[in-house]
């Protein structure tokens, strides 16, 4: 685009009383060479209409404007997607965090370095050109797993127009359901059991046109990305070449081709191998569902004696037909059901249990009773849990004469020498402790999902076959997003069901459904070149000059969504559609050779440098803080609007991620002159709030190898720092960015100041 | 993108600008389908938008919601309105006409949120996003990360003065404005109309309203948050006193025939995330927890664990039977133990009732045409383009909300799409 720049001040919401606007303009228009106008309100039908007037009369299509937060007026300062559009924020940073007795001569300098850096940032940027798959998308689903989850995940995106192969490993479909005898209620008056719906949604699959089935098989590997996955089949249960290959890092690789250590992959495709025998995928859908938990640790339980079984054994012999006793083949009339294994210890339930295993327990309560009028339940608990209208499913159980629940802390349960048990349980609701005699103990087991010691998804990515980081959420497929939960770490791959929460078939059909979605709009997405959360709509990506790739790996390494794979020599290969363009691939180039149209090293060096650095005036320091465009950004708004107060010494400058700010930026900051740089990004560790997941930790860990090179030419190294910040922290920014300042003016200038 | 003057028709439309309703349009939007999303108050974000953390993370609502609305302002094919609500439905699947109104907020799109009319306003409101522990004047924005980023003017508190008027450098208030009414044709319509505390009033014996010590769970949501009534602090509401015994009594109202028979699902983990915001600001304080059962299953067991091992924290499994307000401000807790039987009176600075979910649409539901179990929960109805999302369909929490809400965008799209 052959660019024509104008840029326009707004001088409204006391903008116009904090700085000298004719001064302003100047610096715009001589030293930025740009055009500029003046406005009492930007943002009303008559600034924009001067706007428009360039745009049209002159052909300005790049066009700056010094007002408000980014963040507000977005419809306002739109003028099509033709054209660029940079916003200066001179009313949340100047005005607003200044007070009224302000030096009106540090004010200036602030408002100035803000122009000069959005001038800048408009001159650096370019349109998007969307990224298009060459192949085309491709807008097949592929759902592996043929239980609730998968068959309705399957049914669903059929029902609104897309193809999809369902693979399932055994040899029928229907998973755990098909051996249940019945489900919980799932409608008002929430108190009867239903028929199982797994034979409908099998007979719905089956009869769809748009699904195919593909039962006794599994997926060896996927490879490629959204709206163009590549997907090899096995029969199930045996090996192939095509089994996608374990991670091998670099120092594992160089081990290999030394020969001290075995190749994991010997025998495999490579990972980048492409199998032209494969079936082509828009998004997967990963339905693998769970097995049930092994309760053999529990001695105490009784757990050696036949007649002690799990919950999944139970309903399987339920649906079956009557209950009978597995050592002698009595028809059961009595059954212990215990929720918790911990005794006097603790009053947890088995791992990988959830609300399921009490309803479990209701159920199979009601089993004894229908198969035996005079048949005992006893439910030993420590904490029913039975949300939302299931409570009154447990209250008719409560109101069953023949089903007996309590709290207790089940202590011991030993077999007799007739076959049958005694359970003894201690703190009960009886104010006494409770010994009873039954024919069977059901063990209300957990759910263990799939993904806990097997890689599942088998992907064939330069970070290897697996969803990442699994054990924070004890081997489950989940998020770990409350607002999000669909987000993982593999675009274009999205699990529902037992494989990512043990979970009940209501809340499975919803969350398959859910998952269905996510996939259709991975492909769409892709398809228009757009990225997918939480950019979603983002037409840029990163785009590599890869003559002066030096195969360092470490972009490769370091994506958070394993988007970038690499050929033999270690040169990158990025995949766009897997792409959340965060740009920590740009942040840990050391080349910086990793850029977006819109968003590159060379613009925010650029924009650095364009801050004016004074090198005579002591008290005329400069300090650097990039920060966390979604939450640290608006935090320093919201402050403003409070009118907090922030230090003037300071310029902001919002990143996409901290994950994306290259340490060259830092270097250039420094050597300018500048005092202090800061980073601003969210929380990492366990509880993460990053939503780019591993990029403000990796930025500290940069920030600290940079203080420390800082640290070898003479600089102290207290001039760098990193801070976790939450947006709702606003009211702490301006101490942390202050006391930052105050540390530094307390120690100096910066010594190569003018150099 | 908001555009609330300039109505188109077709897509779907979203009803209730809550977490669930944002998510289900938000989804449906990005997949490349146009929606309308509608919202009764003068802003986004519903119930979330008023939580200080989110368990079990503790992160904070705004984060994602800052998503959320940037989703919105970057996406054309969402059109918002605020202050609307659905008068009439009419039609069938496929093609439904649904009649809004849009109540005026006296303040047009012209206001940049520059607050010179606050500054001029004599008149005061209690302010309701904080339950009514403080006031804002009768022209204010709704809360610090409102979106749309627009003020309002509550009339019943404004006395038409003018002075906002002529602050206003914008020509943004018109104390004329009037209410419209306006009508969308749409192929499905999600509702995704959240709950309401449970009226804590209603508990004789919890006497909620009859001592500043009694307070709800969202109340204390509310003097938590920083930009709460107190900024964070939590003090007892009336004479700030910095309080340093708790009681949490659970299923106020919840898993009760007279009251909410069901179990409202998040009000143990709400606890016991309250039970850290405590902790963070006084770490000696004395804390009890009363409960019938605490469900906290699966990955909240965890959280849970940690709080269990606080030796300053009781949980004692038993109902509160009464409370009684004291002289000095305080407040008694009455109950048994259900396992050793023991009576229990125990003296607290601040008792918080844990008031469970009631679904918000109870009332207007039947006049819409829409099913509802006895609860007032929506039962919904695909196939005919009627759907239920999130706390409109049952109780739950943000997690099963938002997957809730994400299938509901699938199946509003399978009717558009038949």
């Amino acid at each position: 685009m052959d660019k024509k720049y104008s840029a326009y001040l707004c001088t409204g919401c006391g903008i116009g009383d904090a700085v000298d606007m004719e001064a302003l303009s100047g610096v715009v228009s001589s030293e930025m060479n740009m055009e500029c106008k003046t406005h009492q309100a930007l943002c009303s039908a008559d600034g924009r209409t001067l706007i428009d007037a360039d745009i049209n009369d002159s052909g300005i299509n790049t066009v700056v404007i010094g007002a408000c937060s980014p963040r507000v007026m977005q419809d306002e300062f739109d003028f099509g997607d033709d054209k660029i559009t940079i916003r200066a924020n001179l009313r949340e940073q100047v005005a607003w965090s200044n007070p009224a007795d302000a030096d009106k001569e540090y004010v200036q300098e602030q408002a100035s370095d803000y122009m000069r850096m959005g001038c800048t940032q408009a001159q650096k940027s370019e349109l998007p050109d969307p990224f298009q798959l060459e192949e085309g998308t491709n807008k097949k689903i592929l759902v592996m797993g043929g239980g609730v989850a998968g068959l309705t995940a399957a049914n669903e995106a059929a029902a609104a127009g897309y193809e999809v192969t369902l693979v399932e490993k055994s040899d029928i479909l229907g998973g755990k359901a098909v051996n249940w005898r019945q489900s919980f209620p799932t409608k008002a008056p929430w108190t009867d059991m239903e028929t199982p719906i797994v034979n409908d949604l099998i007979q719905a699959v089956q009869d769809s046109d748009k699904i195919t089935v593909k039962t006794a098989t599994e997926v060896a590997r996927t490879s490629g990305a959204p709206g163009n996955y590549n997907v090899t089949y096995k029969q199930a249960g045996t090996k192939s070449e095509w089994d996608a290959p374990a991670k091998v890092g670099v120092d594992e690789q160089d081990a290999i081709d030394k020969g001290t250590m075995e190749d994991p992959n010997a025998g495999l495709k490579h990972y980048m191998d492409d199998n032209p025998e494969g079936e082509k995928f828009g998004a997967v859908i990963m339905a693998t569902g769970w097995t049930p938990a092994d309760v053999s640790e529990y001695e105490h339980l009784g757990v050696a004696s036949q007649n002690v079984v799990t919950n999944a054994e139970f309903e399987k012999m339920a649906g079956q037909g009557k209950i009978v006793r597995p050592s002698d083949g009595k028809p059961v009339e009595s059954v212990a059901f215990v929720q918790s294994p911990g005794g006097a210890e603790h009053d947890k339930d088995f791992p990988y249990c959830n609300s399921v295993t009490s309803l479990v327990a209701l159920k199979q309560a009601k089993y004894v009773r229908e198969d035996n009028p005079n048949g005992k339940a006893y439910i030993l608990y420590q904490h029913m849990r039975t949300p939302g209208s299931m409570e009154l499913f447990y209250k008719a159980a409560q109101n069953d004469d023949g089903i007996f629940l309590t709290k207790a802390n089940v202590m011991k349960v030993e077999e007799g020498a007739d076959g049958s048990l005694s359970v003894e349980a201690e703190d009960t609701l009886l104010n006494e402790n409770l010994s009873l005699n039954v024919d069977m103990v059901v063990l209300a087991a957990g759910m263990v999902p799939t993904t806990k010691d097997a890689n599942v998804v088998n992907l064939a990515y330069r970070q290897g076959p697996s969803l990442i980081d699994l054990d924070l959420f004890d081997g489950y497929a989940d998020s770990h997003f409350i607002c999000f939960p669909y987000e993982t770490r593999r675009t274009g791959v999205y699990a529902c069901g037992g494989v990512r929460k043990a979970t009940t078939v209501d809340e499975t059909i919803d969350d398959a459904t859910g998952a269905a979605l996510k996939a259709i709009q991975c492909f769409e997405s892709a398809d228009r070149g757009v990225s997918v959360h939480p950019r979603s709509g983002d037409k840029t990506y990163p785009e590599f000059f890869m003559q002066r790739c030096t195969q360092c790996k470490r972009c490769t390494e370091e994506c958070p969504f394993g988007a970038i794979d690499d050929d033999e020599k270690g040169t990158p290969l990025p995949n766009p559609t897997r792409c959340r363009r965060c740009g920590t691939c740009m942040g840990a180039c050391p080349e910086r050779i990793i850029g977006f149209k819109d968003y590159n090293v060379d613009m925010i060096g650029s924009m650095v440098k364009a801050i004016e650095v004074p090198d005579d005036d002591e008290d005329k320091l400069r300090f650097v803080v990039f920060v966390c465009e979604n939450d640290a950004y608006p935090a320093i708004d919201m402050a403003a609007m409070r009118r907090l107060g922030i230090s003037n010494l300071v310029r902001i400058i919002p990143v996409r991620c901290l994950g994306s700010v290259n340490m060259v930026w830092i270097k250039d900051a420094m050597s300018a002159g500048m005092d202090g740089a800061m980073l601003l990004g969210c929380q990492y560790g366990d509880d993460y709030q990053c939503h780019f997941v591993k990029g403000s930790e990796l930025a500290d860990k940069r920030m600290v190898n940079i203080a420390e090179t800082m640290g070898s030419l003479g600089l102290e190294v207290e001039r760098v720092a990193v801070t976790q910040v939450a947006i709702n922290e606003y009211h702490k920014i301006p101490e942390i960015i202050n006391e930052f300042v105050e540390e530094i003016v307390e120690m100096g200038p910066n010594p190569f100041k003018g150099f | 993108m908001t555009d609330e003057h300039t109505p188109v028709s077709g897509g779907i439309l979203v009803v209730g600008g809550g977490i669930s309703g944002l998510t289900a349009a938000l989804e449906a939007a990005e997949v490349g389908t146009d929606v309308f999303l509608v919202e009764k108050n003068p802003y986004l974000g519903g119930r979330v938008a008023q939580l200080n953390q989110y368990f079990p993370k503790l992160c904070p609502p705004s984060c994602g919601l800052e998503i959320n609305f940037k989703r919105i302002k970057n996406n054309r094919r969402i059109r918002v309105y605020t202050m609307t609500e659905v008068k009439n439905v009419s039609g069938s699947a496929g093609n439904y006409q649904v009649t809004m109104e849009t109540r005026s907020r006296y303040v047009n799109n012209n206001c940049t949120c520059c607050n010179a009319c606050v500054e001029v306003c004599p008149e005061e409101r209690d302010n309701d996003f904080n339950f009514n522990m403080d006031k804002t004047k009768a022209i204010y924005k709704p809360h610090d990360m409102s979106f749309p980023m627009k003020y309002v003017i509550d009339m019943e508190a404004c006395t038409k003065c003018g002075k906002c008027v002529e602050a206003c450098k914008y020509e943004a208030i018109d104390l004329e404005m009037e209410a419209k009414s306006f009508t969308l044709d749409v192929a499905s319509i999600i509702w995704a109309t959240g709950w309401n505390p449970y009226d804590a009033e209603k508990m004789d014996k919890l006497k909620f309203g009859q001592s500043n010590a009694i307070i709800t769970n969202m109340m204390m949501e509310r003097l938590s948050a920083p930009n709460g009534p107190t900024e964070g602090k939590i003090l007892r509401p009336g004479d700030n006193k910095e309080p340093e015994s708790f009681a949490f009594i659970q299923c106020a109202g919840s898993r009760d025939e007279n009251h909410l028979e069901y179990c409202s699902y998040i009000c143990c983990m709400a606890s016991l995330k309250q039970v850290t915001y405590i902790r963070e600001r006084y770490p000696e304080a004395k804390i009890s927890v009363y409960y019938i059962d605490l469900r906290t299953p699966g990955k909240y067991e965890k959280f849970r664990e940690k709080l269990m091992a606080d030796e300053n924290i009781s949980f004692i499994k038993g109902k509160v039977a009464d409370i009684i307000p004291e002289a000095d401000g305080g407040v008694t807790v009455i109950a048994e133990n259900a396992v050793t039987g023991e009576k229990i009176q125990e003296k607290v600075d601040l008792a918080i009732l844990a008031t469970g979910m009631a679904p918000a649409i109870q009332a207007e539901g039947s006049s819409l045409g829409l099913q509802m179990d006895d609860s007032g929960f929506l039962l919904g109805d695909a196939d005919a383009g009627m759907i239920a999302a999130g706390c409109a369909k049952k109780a739950a929490d943000v997690v099963t909300s938002n997957q809730s809400a994400t299938a509901a965008a699938l199946k509003a799209i399978q009717v558009l799409r038949r």
